[in-house]
């Protein structure tokens, strides 16, 4: 069964389907190990999320991003429309831009994080963590607008790494190389069109690819074929999810809830707390949240999202993160241990007026060795900067591997 | 700053307005659409020579302290009638007759007798905890600030204060709905009819609907009549109320622009910066105060993108459902009614025989259907006030429900089929009726909204219920009068504390504008 079943009124049988990319990545996964992300199966490892990891930072690593949920917005009113929608100035956005941004409540919380695609003159892409039609249409009221998910009608390939424009230029994208960071770009490819956006979620050179999923899998082998010399290599989640905390890219649902799923309202998060401060634009007049975010202004934050960098070599995974005087000042949201920084690193939210870089805090951990339990406290400071940040992210062209 | 405030909407509540901001030494402008002030407030000709309160028809919830304060009677207001009777129409013409808490005729029996007198004396306590609602500017819910968390405990006082025995009984019946509580107090079907009609009028509501009771209580909480929930009628209709507040208002100094409606509001970055016309004229001003009902106000006049997502879905969401028509007849003669004497006739005469016969009438709206046997609210204005017909003849204004503003196949198709329903019903009381009509108009919801803009033609400008109260009316974040849009207030029937020929909504909105 296909995503296409969804339209054919049996998607009650099951809601979750195997991705356009599916007969390519089966043959890949040699842990034969699944997991589900939104509405699809999802490979969390290939055969070795550290060498999968590795890949995406010595070579060309691609993960499957379909399941990502993908919305359409056009009709006259787009820009006025995202505009009240999301914290940013969309105006700034132009056409073959794209742009990362939260939405709020009109409390100011943040309800979820994604890229805004401006595909072509009035049309945009959003992609987001959690299904947001709901809210989108909500919001549609007053405007002139058509918004849609467009999840199964995208199928779409992250391609990271240092080698991965080489990979893409031998693919036939010619003029690929002069795309800079967070540009987007049509291709004909195979009788279709190939749209590729300088993006990502690894914090390196790295770029999306977006097909109609009728074209997936010859995209699959074209890449594969092209990256062969390159150190091409599939990708699962785990691997990702190692990269992204390096790049200190935040996840809903992880180091924040998504503000609708929240119950308790002391557990949602505006954008400040989670040290989005430059995605709101208060110049504006209206948008989701502004009287709230410049009451918050006014009165200061109850939180700081931070990045810690932790002495020793053990993992803080959900620890509580203490005070210099012992006190419980918030709790680690994601953490690892980082092999290209090689430090213990890890995202928190801490209780304000903690947080402020360079403080020295703890992080109690508590850790197994061989069946054994054991605790440690340890040391570390609040740093400004990600923990990877190569200047080849940026670079344009890019260095041809 | 400038002080300038423009009033968008000439209605009583708007007059009202004007007139408190105006007297505090503001410079008000108001502008309203129709060619007349009054809003729902309003006597006009409707046949050559005859005329009538076109929307409103009596007044039973008019504050006091605004006819005082604002010197109303020196302004030309006087009553035509006073406390008029209810007189419950039985077929049989053994007609019950209803004034305040005690009753007559009807074949009522000792035993609801002595139940009326404390039904109405537990309603007029538990109503009286609601207007002293009134005129205060509802507190916010967890806002943090010691003055609201003082105004919540007045209510929750009040409350306790009615006693350990009331006080559960109002906990107990203020949500619920009137159907069950008549049950639980009377017998008599045409007692229980009148009762249950006042719960329900204008309403889109049965009697088995909850919110039903507190609808009840509502209309006892003003302190215009002698008794609670007693209504009046001023000479020469409502209008004349909405005359004399416009004199009011006009003393103080207030302007007051008739035919001049307003296209939209303006903005200015984030905060209103006046209004323009619907002749394009603009009219700068810093405070913009509507009279307007909400969705008009915010997703009309200023519109959606003007709001937060939130804010503006939950005006989208607020519930105005108009269900109530209005039956006007210009009689050559008076008419005959089966069972009632001349000098009966000009009091406040109801059909609802039974809490089953108005329940019934409702379950076609439920479907968007009119009612087959509608319930209807009749008063004969002209036999006490002959500014409104010629010598010897006559006006009927009836309040007729259920009627649906979104009807099946359209009140286009449905009026005439209607008004004929109407006038059999009538018949059927007054056999001579129709020969005595020279000329009837039937108002829909869809009329009403038209003449009167009031979205799905509800003269409460959305449903007043208890999830439509106090700090949630309309909505929360716009209950105190001021909006989430800076400089924008509102101040009509769709604010707290709701709809009637009241004023206290003005009034508050007036003190939220003078205490910025």
């Amino acid at each position: 069964m296909t995503a296409k079943a969804m339209y054919a009124q049996d998607h009650y049988k099951t809601n979750v389907f195997p991705s356009p990319f599916h007969s390519r990545q089966k043959e890949l996964n040699k842990l034969k190990e699944w997991s589900r992300w939104a509405d699809y199966l999802s490979v969390p490892a290939y055969y070795c999320s550290s060498l999968e990891y590795f890949a995406a930072r010595n070579s060309c690593a691609v993960f499957d991003l379909t399941p990502m949920i993908k919305h359409r917005v056009s009709g006259p009113d787009a820009l006025a429309y995202l505009n009240r929608l999301v914290t940013r100035d969309v105006t700034k956005l132009k056409p073959g831009r794209v742009g990362y941004s939260v939405w709020c409540t009109d409390q100011g919380q943040v309800i979820d994080d994604g890229t805004i695609f401006h595909t072509r003159e009035g049309v945009y892409r959003i992609c987001s963590q959690e299904h947001q039609i709901d809210w989108f249409l909500t919001s549609a009221l007053g405007f002139d607008v058509e918004v849609v998910d467009e999840t199964h009608e995208v199928a779409a390939l992250a391609v990271q790494g240092p080698t991965s424009c080489a990979v893409l230029k031998k693919m036939g994208l010619e003029g690929i190389e002069n795309l800079t960071p967070f540009g987007l770009k049509s291709f004909p490819f195979e009788g279709t069109q190939l749209e590729v956006s300088r993006t990502g979620y690894t914090g390196d050179l790295g770029y999306e690819l977006w097909i109609d999923p009728d074209h997936a899998e010859v995209l699959w082998d074209r890449l594969f074929e092209a990256g062969e010399l390159h150190g091409i290599s599939p990708m699962g989640s785990d691997a990702l999810e190692m990269l992204r905390i390096e790049a200190g890219f935040i996840l809903a649902g992880v180091d924040f809830l998504p503000a609708q799923e929240a119950v308790r309202p002391t557990h949602t998060r505006s954008p400040f707390e989670l040290g989005l401060d430059w995605l709101v634009d208060f110049k504006k007049p209206v948008f989701n949240g502004r009287r709230a975010l410049m009451a918050e202004k006014e009165k200061g934050s109850r939180f700081a999202l931070v990045k810690l960098d932790i002495e020793g070599n053990k993992v803080a995974s959900d620890s509580y993160v203490y005070s210099s005087n012992r006190k419980v000042v918030g709790h680690v949201t994601s953490a690892m241990w980082s092999p290209s920084a090689k430090a213990s690193i890890a995202l928190a939210t801490l209780e304000q007026p903690h947080g402020k870089s360079g403080e020295d805090l703890f992080v109690e951990i508590y850790y197994k060795r061989e069946l054994k339990w054991s605790r440690v406290m340890a040391p570390c400071k609040v740093v400004k900067d990600v923990f990877w940040d190569p200047p080849r992210k940026r670079l344009t062209p890019p260095a041809d591997y | 700053m400038s002080d300038d405030v423009v009033i968008i909407g000439g209605g009583h509540n708007g007059l009202v307005c004007a007139a408190y901001l105006a007297k505090a030494g503001r410079k008000v402008t108001v502008l309203e659409a129709a060619d007349q002030v009054g809003g729902a407030a309003v006597t006009r000709e409707f046949a050559p020579e005859f005329r009538v309160s076109s929307c409103a028809h009596l007044l039973n919830l008019l504050d006091q302290d605004i006819r005082k304060e604002l010197a109303l009677d020196s302004h030309g207001l006087r009553m035509a009638k006073e406390d008029l009777i209810t007189v419950s129409l039985a077929r049989d013409g053994n007609h019950l007759y209803l004034e305040g808490s005690s009753v007559d005729g009807g074949h009522v029996s000792d035993q609801d007798q002595v139940a009326l007198k404390e039904y109405r004396r537990f309603m007029e306590r538990f109503a009286k905890v609601i207007g002293k609602l009134h005129n205060r500017i509802p507190p916010r819910v967890a806002s943090g600030q010691r003055s609201d968390l003082i105004a919540l405990g007045k209510v929750a006082l009040d409350i306790r204060m009615l006693g350990r025995n009331d006080m559960r009984e109002f906990l107990r019946i203020a949500g619920i709905n009137i159907f069950d509580v008549l049950q639980e107090n009377f017998d008599n079907e045409l007692l229980k009819g009148a009762l249950g009609l006042d719960a329900i009028l204008g309403t889109h509501l049965g009697p088995r609907s909850n919110n039903s009771v507190f609808t009840a209580l509502h209309r006892l909480s003003g302190n215009t009549g002698q008794m609670p929930g007693m209504v009046s009628l001023p000479k020469g209709g409502m209008g004349a109320v909405s005359d004399a507040l416009a004199a009011a208002a006009r003393k103080h100094g207030a302007e007051i622009r008739t035919s001049t409606p307003v296209a939209r509001i303006l903005m200015e970055h984030d905060h209103v910066s006046g209004v323009e016309l619907a002749n394009g004229e603009q009219v700068t001003a810093d405070t913009v105060i509507s009279n307007a009902d909400p969705k008009t106000t915010f997703l009309g006049l200023l519109g959606a993108r003007h709001l937060e997502a939130g804010f503006a879905h939950k005006i989208h969401n607020f519930r105005s459902r108009g269900n109530a028509a209005k039956l006007h007849l210009a009689l050559s003669g008076l008419p005959e009614f089966t069972g009632l004497k001349k000098e009966q006739m000009d009091e406040r005469l109801v059909i609802a025989p039974s809490l089953d016969y108005v329940e019934k009438a409702f379950n076609h709206a439920k479907y968007g259907e009119h009612s087959v046997q509608p319930v209807m609210e009749i008063i004969i204005p002209s036999m006490f006030d002959e500014t409104l017909a010629p010598e010897g003849q006559h006006v009927l204004s009836a309040i007729v429900q259920y009627a649906p503003r979104e009807l099946k196949g359209g009140w286009a198709a449905g009026k005439a089929a209607f008004t004929e329903t109407v006038l059999d019903l009538l018949e059927h009381h007054a056999p001579d009726i129709r020969s005595k009509a020279v000329m009837a108009e039937l108002l829909t919801p869809e009329d009403l909204e038209r003449e009167f803009r009031m979205t799905g033609g509800h003269w409460h400008h959305g449903e007043l219920t208890l999830d439509q109260f106090m700090m949630l009316r309309p909505v929360p974040g716009s209950a105190q009068y001021a909006t989430p849009v800076d400089g924008l207030y509102l101040c009509g029937a769709g604010a707290h504390p709701g709809g009637g020929v009241m004023g206290s909504a003005g009034r508050n909105a007036a003190h939220a504008v003078l205490a910025r």
